[in-house]
C-alpha cells in the first residue's frame, strides 16, 4: 500500500528538473563567462530532456495518482507541461541577448530562477491537493518575484517587484483562506474527495465563502478585473525578459489549478461560480479593451490586452455544463485550453519581437519605437502583422480559431447576447492591435532609428513561432482535438 | 434543393483559389526592393494561371441545373465538422470569372506606377484575389467567414501604404466598419452551427427556422453585407476610402469587394431566412431608394472624380440590393447583371482615373479640363465608360438596370417611376464629369504637357471596353448562366421555411 502510493515514476520530469536546476546551480557558480553560455545551454539541454520525458508518457498513456493523491497525473497535466516547456524555451532563447545586454546575468540565476518557476508551475498542473497547489503557487511566485527584482539599481522593476510581491502575497492569501473555508465545510484538501463530498448547489455558508475567495485569488492569479491591477505596472515595471517570463508559461499554470479546483475540486458548484465568472469576464473584456486603447507602451498595451484575452479564457470557463454533462464541458474547458494555448503563442512571439528590437541601452517599448518597421526590417513587420492580427482574432491566424472555439461555446449554452458582448469588444479591441499595424507599415522610420540584425537563434525561433501561429490557423483541426480530448480524458 | 456535382477530375476551382495566393507568398519571399520587376513579372505570371484556371469553370458549367458545380470537398476541422467545401452555381460563377479577370487587370496596369515596395503591393494584391474567389466559391459557413475575414488583411494594407494623404484614416474604417458586420455574422453563423449541427451553408438553406430567429439572424448578416454593399447608411466608408486607396485598389475594391455584400444576399440573407427577408423587403427597399436617388445627388455635387464614381458605385448598387429584395425573376436577374456590369465599369472608370492620376497626381475635377485635345484615345475610353456608368443602352449598364427597373414596375408601378429616375441622375453626374474634365477649354500648364494611352494602358482599357459593350448587346451569355439558379432561389423564396 504504502509502495504504491510513492509513484516517483509518475512525477519523474519534476525530480529531473529539480535536480538539474540545483546541479546548475552549483555549476554557475564556477563560472565566469560573462555570457553564462554553459548554463544556457544546460538549462535548454534540461527542458529537452523533461519535454522529452512528459512527451513520452503522454504517449505511452501514464496516469494516475501519487502520493496519497496529492500528485495528478492525466494527458491534461502531460499537455500543458509540454506546452508550458515549449514557453519556457522560447523565453530563454529569445531573452539571451537582452539579459546579456542589462547586466543580468552577474550570476546564472535567470536561468535557475526560471528553471524553478516551470518547476512551480508543473506541481500547480500536477496537483490534487489543495496543499500542492499551494506549495507549487508560492514556489513559482517567489522564483518570478525574484526575477522581476533582479535589475536592482533600477527603479521600475524594483517598483513593479515590490507591487508584484505585495499583490501577489495578498492573492495568496485570498486563495489559501479559501481554500481553508472549504476545508472547514468538507473537511478534506483532497480535491477528488471534494468533489465527491460537495453536493450540487450545496449552499452552506463556508463553503461559499471558501468559493467566492478561491476565485477572488484565481482571478489574482489570472489578472482579470478587478484583481488585474498589478498586470499593466508588473508587465511594464519587469525587464521584457522577465515580463515574457510572466506573460506566457504561469498563464498555463493559473489556468491548470482553475480547472482543477473549479471543475474537479467544486464542480457540483458550477451553478454558482458560473455567474461569478461571467462577471468577471465582461468586466475583463471591456477594461482591458477600453484601457488598451490610450496606452502608448507597447508593453503596458499588450499588458491590457492581456486582461481582455483572459476575459475571453473565463468566458469558456463560464459556459460549462451545470448539470455534469461531460461532452459539453469538453467543448467549454477545451476551448478554454485552446485559448490559452494559441494566447501563450503569440504573447511569445509578440514579447519576442519587442525583446530582439531592444539594444543596450534602449528599450524598445514605445509604440512609436515601432514606426516604420516595414522600412528597416520587413521580416520582423511582417512577424508583427501576424501576431496583431492573430491577437485581434482575425482569421486566418489561430487567435481567430481561438475566439471562435469561446464563442461556439457560449453560444452552445444559449447565451447569444454573451456572444455578441464579446464580439463587441473584440472589435474595440482590433483597433489597437491595427494600431500597431498601422505603425509598423503606415508610418515612416526616425530619421535616426536602426534596427539591428536580429541574431541567428532568436530569429529563426521567432519565425517558427509565427510560422505556427499561421500553420495553426490554416488547419487547427489538430490542436482543437488535442485540447477537447485532453479535457474529455482528465475531467 | 439544390444538390452537388463534384468536381471532373482536376480541382479547377481549388487551382483559382489557390493559384494567385501561392504566387503572392513566392513573390514574398522572393521579392526584392532593388530588383522591381521580378515581383512585376511574377504578379503578371501568378495572375495570368489564375486566370486561365478559371476557364474550364466556364467552358465546362452546366447551364441547364442549379445544382453546385466543380465541388471539392476536404475533411478541414473534423471537431467542428467544417469542410474545405467549394463549388459554384449561376450565381456565383461570374464573380469568380470576373475576380480572376480584374486581378490581371490589375496587375498589369499598376505595372510602373507603384515603385516603393512593390513585391509587397503584388503579393497583397495576388493573396487577395485568391481569397476573394474563395468568399464566392465557399460552401462551408466557416471557410466563407476565413475567406471573407481575411480579405480584410491585404486591404487594409494596400489602403494604409499605397493610398493617398488620408490614408490611415480611410485604412481604419474601412477595417473596423467591415469587421463590426463581420463579427455580428460569425455570431449568427454559429447560430446556424449549435441548430443545424452542420457548416455547410447549402444545409442552412434548409434549416427550419422561426420567424423571429429569421429575424435576428437576417439583421446580423444585414450588418455584415450592407457594410460590405455599402447601403446607405453604413456607405460612408467608401468614399472616404476610395480617393485615398491607389488606384489599383480601388479597381478591386468598387468592381469585386463590394459584390461580396451582395453576394452575400443571395447566399445567405435571402435562402437562409427568406421569411424574414420577405418581411423585411420594405425596408431594405426604402434603403435601396434612398441609396439610388439620395447619394445619386451627392454624387453630382462631388469635386473629386473618385468620390464621383465611389458615390456612383453605391447607387449603382442600390440598384442590385433593391433588384434582390422585388423577389422577381427580372428583378433577381438585373441585379447580377448589375453587379458584373458594374465590376467592369466602375474597374474601368477608376482605371481611367488612375491614368490621369499617374500623369498630374491629382483626382480634383477642377484641376482637368480639354484634356480631349491631348488624350484623344484616352477620351474616347473614357467617354464610353461614362456612357456605360448612366446605363446608356448598347453598354452593359443597360441591361442590368433595365432589368431591374422592369422588375420594380411589376413589382410596384412608383417604385419603378422613382427607380428610373437614377438614369437621369447616373447621366448627369457621369456626363457632366466627362465635360469637365475631358472637353472645354484646355484647363492648365501641366493639362498641356499630357501624354495620351501608352501600349499597356491600351491594352487594359481595351479588354474592359470589349467586355462592356459585348455584355451590353448580347447579354445571353452572362444571364444564361444565371438563369436555373436564380429560378431556385425564388422558388426556394417562395416556399419559405414556416
Amino acid at each position: 500500500m504504502m509502495e504504491s502510493q510513492f509513484n516517483f515514476a509518475l512525477v519523474l520530469p519534476e525530480i529531473i528538473l529539480l535536480v538539474a536546476a540545483m546541479a546548475i546551480l552549483i555549476i554557475d557558480a564556477f563560472s565566469n563567462d560573462p555570457k553564462r553560455t554553459l548554463t544556457y545551454t544546460l538549462s535548454n539541454a534540461t527542458l529537452a530532456v523533461v519535454f522529452v520525458v512528459s512527451l513520452w508518457q503522454w504517449v505511452g498513456g501514464v496516469s494516475g495518482t501519487g502520493f496519497y493523491s496529492m500528485v495528478v497525473v492525466d494527458s491534461f497535466s502531460h499537455f500543458v507541461k509540454l506546452v508550458s516547456y515549449l514557453a519556457v524555451f522560447a523565453t530563454m532563447v529569445y531573452s539571451r541577448e537582452y539579459i546579456q545586454t542589462r547586466d543580468m546575468l552577474r550570476g546564472g540565476e535567470f536561468y535557475v530562477l526560471v528553471l524553478l518557476a516551470l518547476l512551480g508551475q508543473m506541481v500547480m498542473i500536477s496537483a490534487g491537493n489543495m496543499l500542492t497547489i499551494y506549495l507549487g503557487l508560492e514556489l513559482m511566485s517567489l522564483a518570478i518575484y525574484a526575477l522581476v527584482a533582479m535589475r536592482r539599481d533600477h527603479e521600475q522593476s524594483t517598483e513593479a517587484a515590490m507591487k508584484y510581491f505585495v499583490l501577489g502575497s495578498l492573492a495568496s492569501g485570498f486563495l489559501l483562506y479559501g481554500m481553508s473555508m472549504v476545508y472547514g465545510a468538507t473537511g478534506s484538501l483532497d480535491l477528488a474527495v471534494i468533489g465527491s463530498t460537495v453536493q450540487s448547489g450545496d449552499m452552506q455558508m463556508a463553503l461559499v465563502f471558501g468559493l467566492v475567495f478561491i476565485v477572488a485569488g484565481l482571478a489574482f492569479k489570472l489578472g482579470v478585473v478587478p484583481f488585474h491591477m498589478w498586470v499593466p505596472d508588473v508587465y511594464t515595471g519587469a525587464p521584457t525578459a522577465v515580463t515574457l517570463v510572466l506573460a506566457a508559461a504561469p498563464k498555463l499554470a493559473a489556468f491548470a489549478i482553475v480547472m482543477r479546483l473549479l471543475v474537479t475540486g467544486l464542480g457540483e458548484l458550477t451553478i454558482s461560480w458560473q455567474p461569478m465568472l461571467i462577471i468577471l469576464a465582461v468586466l475583463s473584456m471591456a477594461i482591458g479593451n477600453l484601457t488598451a486603447l490610450m496606452q502608448t507602451n507597447m508593453k503596458r498595451m499588450l499588458a491590457y490586452s492581456s486582461i481582455s484575452h483572459m476575459g475571453f479564457v473565463l468566458l469558456a470557463l463560464a459556459s460549462g455544463s451545470t448539470d455534469g454533462n461531460m461532452f459539453v464541458n469538453a467543448g467549454a474547458y477545451g476551448s478554454a485550453l485552446f485559448y490559452m494555448v494559441s494566447y501563450v503563442l503569440t504573447t511569445l512571439a509578440s514579447f519576442g519581437v519587442v525583446m530582439v528590437m531592444s539594444r543596450q541601452g534602449f528599450e524598445c517599448e514605445n509604440l512609436e519605437d515601432f514606426k516604420g518597421l516595414n522600412k528597416l526590417n520587413p521580416t520582423l513587420a511582417g512577424v508583427m502583422l501576424l501576431v496583431m492580427f492573430s491577437l485581434a482574432g482575425i482569421p486566418p491566424l489561430i487567435g481567430f480559431y481561438a475566439k471562435l472555439m469561446v464563442l461556439q461555446a457560449v453560444i452552445q449554452t444559449g447565451m447569444v447576447w454573451l456572444a455578441v458582448v464579446a464580439v463587441m469588444f473584440s472589435l474595440i479591441g482590433a483597433f489597437y492591435y491595427l494600431r500597431v499595424v498601422k505603425l509598423v507599415y503606415f508610418d515612416q522610420p526616425a530619421p535616426d532609428r536602426v534596427v539591428d540584425r536580429v541574431p541567428t537563434v532568436p530569429a529563426s525561433l521567432l519565425a517558427v513561432n509565427v510560422g505556427l501561429i499561421l500553420l495553426l490557423g490554416l488547419v487547427p483541426a489538430g490542436l482543437m482535438n488535442i485540447s477537447v480530448n485532453t479535457i474529455l480524458s482528465s475531467f | 434543393m439544390i444538390g452537388e456535382i463534384a468536381s471532373s477530375s482536376v480541382p479547377w476551382l481549388t487551382i483559382a483559389i489557390f493559384t494567385p495566393i501561392i504566387f503572392g507568398l513566392i513573390i514574398l519571399l522572393v521579392g526584392r526592393d532593388d530588383q522591381p520587376n521580378v515581383a512585376r513579372w511574377l504578379g503578371v505570371i501568378g495572375a495570368t494561371l489564375g486566370l486561365l484556371a478559371t476557364i474550364p469553370l466556364y467552358t465546362g458549367f452546366d447551364t441547364s441545373t442549379a445544382d453546385m458545380q466543380f465541388v471539392h470537398k476536404a475533411e478541414w476541422i473534423a471537431v467542428f465538422a467544417a469542410n474545405y467545401h467549394v463549388g459554384v452555381d449561376g450565381i456565383s460563377l461570374w464573380y469568380v470569372l470576373l475576380t480572376a479577370l480584374i486581378t490581371l487587370i490589375v496587375v498589369i496596369a499598376g505595372w510602373g506606377s507603384i515603385t516603393y515596395k512593390v513585391a509587397q503591393y503584388k503579393a497583397a494584391f495576388l493573396i487577395l484575389s485568391g481569397l476573394m474567389i474563395g468568399v464566392f466559391s465557399a460552401l462551408d459557413g466557416l471557410l466563407f467567414y476565413v475567406f471573407f475575414e481575411a480579405t480584410l488583411i491585404p486591404m487594409y494594407l494596400i489602403i494604409g501604404i499605397w493610398g493617398g494623404p488620408n490614408r490611415v484614416y480611410a485604412a481604419v474604417k474601412f477595417f473596423l466598419y467591415t469587421l463590426l458586420g463581420s463579427l455580428l455574422l460569425l455570431v449568427a453563423f454559429l447560430y446556424l452551427w449549435a441548430t443545424t449541427g452542420s457548416w455547410a451553408i447549402l444545409d442552412w438553406h434548409q434549416a427550419p427556422l422561426t420567424y423571429d430567429v429569421q429575424v435576428l439572424i437576417f439583421l446580423a448578416f444585414l450588418a455584415s453585407f450592407a457594410v460590405k454593399v455599402p447601403m446607405f447608411p453604413v456607405h460612408t466608408w467608401l468614399p472616404d476610402a476610395h480617393p485615398e486607396a491607389p488606384t489599383g485598389g480601388s479597381v478591386i475594391l468598387a468592381p469585386i469587394m463590394l459584390k461580396l455584400g451582395a453576394y452575400g444576399f443571395l447566399r445567405f440573407s435571402l435562402p437562409i431566412t427568406p421569411d424574414a427577408s420577405v418581411g423585411l423587403a420594405d425596408l431594405m427597399i426604402v434603403l435601396s431608394l434612398i441609396a439610388i436617388i439620395y447619394i445619386g445627388f451627392v454624387a453630382l455635387v462631388q469635386k473629386d472624380m473618385k468620390k464621383l464614381v465611389a458615390y456612383s458605385s453605391i447607387s449603382h448598387m442600390g440598384f442590385v440590393t433593391l433588384g434582390f429584395f422585388i423577389f422577381n425573376i427580372e428583378g433577381l436577374k438585373g441585379g447580377l447583371v448589375q453587379m458584373v456590369s458594374h465590376g467592369f465599369v466602375s474597374g474601368a472608370l477608376f482605371l481611367c482615373i488612375g491614368v490621369l492620376y499617374d500623369r498630374m497626381h491629382t483626382h480634383k475635377i477642377a484641376d482637368f479640363g480639354g484634356v480631349v485635345n491631348q488624350m484623344p484615345k484616352f477620351v474616347t475610353f473614357f467617354v464610353l465608360f461614362s456612357m456605360a456608368n448612366a446605363g446608356l443602352p448598347g453598354t452593359s449598364g443597360f441591361v442590368g438596370e433595365f432589368m431591374v427597373i422592369l422588375g420594380a414596375i411589376h413589382f410596384n408601378f412608383w417604385i419603378g417611376v422613382l427607380t428610373a429616375t437614377a438614369l437621369i441622375l447616373a447621366a448627369s453626374y457621369s456626363l457632366w464629369m466627362v465635360k469637365r474634365v475631358a472637353y472645354g477649354k484646355v484647363a492648365n500648364e501641366r493639362v498641356a504637357k499630357l501624354k495620351d494611352l501608352d501600349a499597356r494602358e491600351f491594352l487594359v482599357l481595351s479588354i474592359l471596353a470589349i467586355g462592356i459593350l459585348y455584355m451590353g448587346i448580347f447579354p445571353k451569355p452572362f444571364t444564361d448562366v444565371m438563369n436555373a439558379s436564380v429560378h431556385v432561389l425564388l422558388e426556394h423564396i417562395a416556399t419559405g421555411k414556416l
